[in-house]
């Protein structure tokens, strides 16, 4: 009774982050570029200067890396403090398991449900009413970067949607640029067809892929057209022999190649190599066709201890991270959006601020990370790498393999 | 003799089979223990937790109606194949030359061998260098004057596989070639001495005598290069990842991916079972000749 009593106390004491007891809390995460550790600084500190202890615990290579090493060390009873997660489903497992502490009481007291925007956020890193997971950033895949450089060397005018990017493309082969850069990795491929099927397919087509599972859908004309456009950009791409994400931007920067569909931390490239949105590069959320966000993110989850002092720690560095402070501080060096709408983020671009509008105006989208389950996520991903990299299979054959996938997706 | 006139027989050696225990309990326990357990949950719908929801041979159906299995398969056995031959061939022939008494064979030697010391990885990101047509062999090439000359295996989705089995030999026909020049240099110098004396050409002694009398040791070799075959994993996720698009996967691979990156243990199960049968399939038929055969004799 005794302990629990002084547990109390310790929780409140943090409100005011004055905190009594000084706590390790061993804390992973992938984010390991320049840009990205800089960020996650930020939220160290703040926990450093609470009192506690952040042990850092980055994990080299992309989330396909490091996610198995983060589950399978919670699996095998050896948990982190902490750690990063995309939030949705890649945790529900781990969640229905009893694996993660439920955070309910601090989002309650601090009233999380109404400064989270979009409210959708929190659904995601809630299960049956009980809250597992701090989200703390938003990201938008749905964009697509076009360097000015290119098409002045091409002499015709930047595009300004998807069609008129296609139809420049020409234009841009004869001068020797390759119209569309793309890296070879798996995620990059998905990613371009998710962008393409809200641009071309529009919202509702993917709404009803992603979120009903419709294999209807899925099969339709509007799908098919999708299909089209992703062949077209296949062939857009032809020439692109790159391999990570941030290599394809760089051809962008350096005038190379036209364009590139890819999320919003682009741009954290662009402002490394000192360009200025809107007049060295555009962007076009949802390809300048269906203005439209999908908002996916990074969340943080926090396996369940027996020890009290660790779960109170744990308690206080969620709190900490969805802060108004710490929030700026974290999502101005990231690049990303911060979760909540009321901070205040003057000192964001031009880029940041198409997106806190569309953000505000409410055109936002589920993620595909939050739609289906790692299972079927990565059949999808397995077809468009090999539709991809491999041209004799038609968009017809495609959609058809994709079809099947969707009628069995859970 | 009989077995009645020394019951004690169980415990002869008693300290050695004391020792021997948990090595056995160890075998059982993780190699047939565990491979049971994957089995069972293979016909589950397990999916990031290992459950008992049984789905019979869904796992199956699914992962042979997979285009990315059935090119794993196509492509392990393309590797395998070809490793099998190219790396017994390679190695003889290395070991063959080095047997000729030539001077610097301690030298050659360890430049032979000196790829084995370094792990797959590394291996995997060498070759990837190598064969990159930005600044490999393609672009040495071109820099010599032939300027259309293209020699990109990893970048193309037909011949990816043999960059990976080009990567594979190099770091595996040293120990081969090791293994070789040992047996070469257990073959009694008498013998090469009779056949000189019956006038039997060089080739016609290695290929009809000393190979025959080498028997064991290409029993070890081919042990070692076909387990090497089928764990065959690193090599590739350091060279390709498995690209273009899912021209180089292999098995080992998709279970991997399909146990931690997909979150869906029961195909995961359901692959490795079917890699552990097809081991069996050609172990059991070739164990039998090889010692059920002897019993017979002996």
């Amino acid at each position: 009774m005794k302990v629990l009593k002084k547990l109390l106390a310790c929780s409140a004491a943090a409100v005011v982050s004055t905190a009594a007891v000084a706590t390790e809390l061993e804390v992973t995460h992938w984010w390991t570029s320049g840009g990205e550790a800089a960020a996650v600084a930020e939220f160290a500190k703040a926990f450093n200067d609470g009192g506690d202890t952040w042990v850092d615990g980055a994990i080299a290579g992309s989330g396909g890396v490091a996610r198995p090493i983060i589950i399978s060390r919670i699996i095998g009873g050896d948990p982190m403090g902490a750690t990063q997660l995309n939030h949705g489903r890649q945790a529900e497992e781990l969640v229905e398991a009893g694996l993660m502490l439920d955070l309910t009481d601090v989002a309650e007291k601090e009233g999380w449900r109404d400064l989270v925007n979009p409210v959708r956020l929190l659904d995601s890193c809630t299960l049956d009413g009980k809250v597992y997971c701090v989200p703390v950033n938003i990201h938008s895949p749905q964009w697509i970067w076009l360097s000015h450089a290119a098409y002045e060397k091409a002499g015709v005018p930047v595009p300004s949607n998807w069609d008129e990017f296609v139809a420049s493309a020409p234009k841009l082969r004869e001068a020797g640029i390759v119209p569309l850069a793309m890296g070879q990795q798996p995620w990059q491929t998905q990613l371009a067809f998710d962008t393409l099927m809200v641009a071309v397919g529009g919202q509702d087509l993917y709404v009803k892929i992603l979120n009903g599972k419709d294999a209807d859908a899925a099969g339709s004309a509007e799908a098919a057209k999708v299909f089209e456009a992703y062949a077209n950009a296949r062939a857009l791409s032809d020439g692109s022999n790159v391999n990570d994400w941030n290599q394809a931007t760089n051809m962008v920067i350096t005038a190379k190649a036209g364009g590139q569909i890819m999320g919003d931390w682009a741009q954290g490239e662009f402002q490394v190599a000192k360009q200025v949105a809107g007049k060295d590069y555009t962007c076009l959320p949802g390809l300048g066709v269906n203005e439209v966000i999908a908002t996916g993110g990074d969340a943080f989850y926090f396996p369940k201890s027996d020890d009290p002092e660790i779960t109170a720690a744990q308690k206080r560095m969620a709190s900490q991270m969805i802060s108004k402070t710490v929030q700026v501080a974290f999502n101005l060096k990231k690049g990303s959006l911060p979760i909540r709408g009321d901070v205040d983020l003057s000192a964001a671009n031009d880029c940041m601020k198409k997106g806190l509008k569309i953000l505000a105006s409410g055109a936002i989208l589920p993620d595909g990370v939050n739609a289906f389950s790692a299972d079927t996520q990565g059949q999808i991903q397995d077809l468009m790498v090999e539709f991809w990299n491999n041209k004799s299979i038609t968009p017809e054959d495609a959609q058809k393999r994709y079809v099947a996938i969707i009628s069995d997706a859970d | 003799m009989s077995e009645a006139k020394r019951p004690v027989q169980l415990f002869r050696n008693m300290s050695a089979k004391i020792a021997a225990i948990p090595m056995i309990l160890t075998a059982l326990v993780i190699f047939v223990g565990c491979t049971i357990w994957t089995i069972v949950h293979s016909f589950t719908k397990s999916k990031l937790l290992p459950n008992t929801r049984w789905v019979g041979f869904d796992q199956y159906e699914r992962l042979f109606s997979q285009n990315r299995w059935l090119i794993s398969i196509e492509n392990i056995a393309i590797y395998g194949i070809c490793t099998l031959i190219f790396s017994l061939v390679i190695g003889f022939l290395l070991a063959a030359m080095l047997d000729q008494k030539i001077r610097f064979e301690d030298t050659f030697r360890t430049i032979f061998l000196y790829p084995f010391a370094l792990s797959f990885i590394v291996t995997g990101l060498v070759w990837q260098w190598v064969l990159n047509p930005e600044f490999g062999i393609q672009s040495i090439v071109r820099g010599l004057g032939w300027e259309s000359f293209t020699f990109d295996p990893l970048y193309n989705a037909e011949l990816v596989i043999y960059g990976v089995l080009i990567a594979g030999l190099w770091q595996g026909t040293g120990l081969i070639m090791c293994l070789m020049l040992a047996g070469l240099r257990g073959i009694d110098e008498d013998i090469w001495k009779a056949a000189r004396v019956d006038g039997i050409p060089m080739w016609k002694t290695y290929l009809f005598i000393v190979i025959p009398m080498m028997r064991p040791v290409f029993i070890t070799t081919l042990v070692i290069i076909a387990a090497g075959i089928v764990k065959v994993y690193d090599l590739v996720v350091a060279q390709t990842n498995g690209g273009p698009g899912i021209a180089s996967e292999v098995p080992a691979k998709y279970v991997y991916d399909y146990m931690f990156q997909n979150q869906n243990l029961g195909q995961g199960f359901a692959a490795s079972t079917v890699m552990l049968v097809t081991v069996l399939i050609i172990l059991i038929p070739w164990a039998y000749l090889e010692f059920g055969g002897k019993k017979q004799n002996g």
